[in-house]
């Protein structure tokens, strides 16, 4: 059987970790790329505006930087709110901030600004004649997006949604330099006392590839539910 | 006071694209099962026209009276014109029906799904008889077999009937239509003029933005000629069509005979 010396049940929590992290952030990221989408496309200039910057200042800055910025300044900027509650009216709150929050909010802010410009190209690539057919039947702006506009975009977001799962599903490693212990946290500890880094990097590695297996199913699946009504049996417009 | 006997009343209807005046005035009124064609020259402003009896396009200036209700206006800070409550819209263009000349069927649902999709999400029709009542529009419109196909497999003119099935399923009370034909190839002009003088003859009331004259002199009762954003000549299609007396529309139907 393969030793671990012992650090197996460690390893196991650190995948689980990295897992529950991408997904969070995967949820976070795809609702900040839909809203900050939507504001590119929006007519309010105020809402383009801040959606633009946000996209900017994401891509521009590494993620390390961001997270180390996000982790400790957002600490500090914290402390100096509460300091100023206190000193004005009195009131002495503390609020720490929970590692695995901060990851999954960094996470979900950098990935979002990606998202963003995946979405904004598939939402304009949805016919507005479409659109157009729901809101001439009174359909109400959200009923237009939840049955044509999201399921007609979603065919062309995918692609670009599942690259930015796999770039995202890695930038978790990050995590460690706030002092989580996702699985290559661990591995990186365990080779350090052991010194067989083969040992613990390689079962790293395959739980890696395990998950970007799977999420290739998944996405593959989801391709195939909207393309529904696209690929169906070879049929053309021959009008 | 408010007339609900009339389906649609249009007063006085401007509207400007970019400081481009397309409609300079147009009053419209159709009464319970008129048949109005609106045809003349590209540019001439009719579809525009159409687009803005639901206001999918907003009229700058103008009233719009559906079966008695004025829809309510307000300008906002940009000096835009828009609806005072949304939802009046919402309501009254549930009772407008309209037909687009791309047809516009919802690529991702199935010919069944599409003609269901209004029915269930606006007036909030149980399933299961959104489903029963398009079966029978289906079937009138001659395409029962093809329910569970997807738009893309079928040909135009299918695809316009089923369009005209998911407008009835709304029981409008007027029809819209924007050059129904103009994207067909010319054998499948036939079926969708057919579907369209029968649902004439039951006594629907429909405005049809057409390039079909015949269309025009056998089905409708009343034809508006527009040249300009304005209303050149209207009247029984006996007699416009055949005896035009402005110069515009005689050149218009010229080369047609």
């Amino acid at each position: 059987m393969l030793d671990l010396h012992g650090y197996g049940p460690r390893l196991l929590e650190g995948s689980l970790l990295t897992l529950e992290l991408a997904l969070l952030s995967l949820l976070l990221a795809v609702l900040l790329g839909l809203l900050s989408a939507s504001a590119k496309l929006s007519s309010s200039r105020i809402l383009r505006g801040i959606a633009h910057v946000y996209t900017l200042v994401i891509r521009g800055v590494p993620d390390l930087v961001l997270m180390l910025l996000l982790f400790y300044g957002g600490q500090i900027g914290i402390n100096m709110a509460t300091d100023w509650i206190y000193s004005e009216f009195d009131v002495d709150i503390f609020i720490n901030i929970n590692a695995f929050v901060a990851g999954v909010v960094t996470i979900g802010i950098i990935f979002g600004a990606y998202m963003s410009e995946t979405f904004r190209g598939a939402f304009l690539a949805v016919d507005e004649g479409l659109l157009e057919a729901g809101r001439a039947y009174g359909m109400r702006p959200w009923a237009v997006f939840r049955h044509i506009r999201f399921p007609l975009m979603m065919r062309h977001a995918l692609p670009g949604l599942g690259n930015n799962w796999m770039v995202l599903l890695k930038t978790t490693a990050l995590v460690s330099i706030i002092g989580l212990s996702d699985m290559v946290k661990v591995a990186a500890e365990a080779t350090k006392a052991t010194h067989e880094p083969f040992l613990f990097m390689i079962p790293v590695a395959l739980g890696y590839l395990l998950i970007a297996s799977v999420s290739e199913w998944c996405f593959m699946k989801l391709r195939q539910r909207f393309d529904i009504g696209f690929s169906s049996g070879g049929s053309s417009w021959n009008n | 006071m408010a007339d609900t006997s009339i389906p649609l009343e249009i007063n006085h209807l401007h509207k400007s694209f970019n400081g481009n005046p397309v409609l300079n005035g147009l009053s419209l009124k159709a009464q319970k099962g008129d048949v109005i064609t609106l045809i003349g020259a590209s540019g001439s402003g009719k579809s525009t026209f159409l687009r803005c009896m639901n206001l999918l396009e907003m009229p700058d200036q103008g009233e719009l009276i559906v079966h008695g209700e004025a829809i309510g206006f307000k300008v906002d800070r940009k000096g835009q014109r828009q609806p005072e409550d949304w939802k009046q819209v919402e309501r009254i263009r549930a009772r407008l029906s309209m037909v687009f000349q791309n047809f516009n069927l919802w690529p991702h649902m199935t010919l069944i799904e599409n003609v269901m999709a209004a029915p269930v999400h606006v007036l909030k029709m149980p399933k299961a008889q959104a489903r029963e009542k398009g079966m029978a529009l289906l079937k009138r419109v001659g395409l029962s077999e093809r329910a569970s196909y997807f738009p893309t497999q079928m040909s135009g003119g299918q695809q316009q009937r089923g369009a005209i099935a998911r407008a009835l399923a709304m029981d409008p009370e007027v029809m819209l239509f924007d050059e129904p034909t103009s994207a067909l190839d010319p054998e499948l002009v036939g079926d969708v003029l057919h579907v369209m003088h029968e649902l004439a003859d039951e006594g629907r009331t429909m405005i049809v933005v057409t390039h079909e004259m015949d269309f025009a002199r056998d089905v409708s009762n009343h034809v508006m000629f527009l040249h300009q954003g304005l209303i050149e000549e209207q009247g029984a299609p006996g007699d416009i069509l055949t005896s035009p007396r402005s110069e515009r529309l005689q050149q218009f139907l010229a080369p047609r005979y």
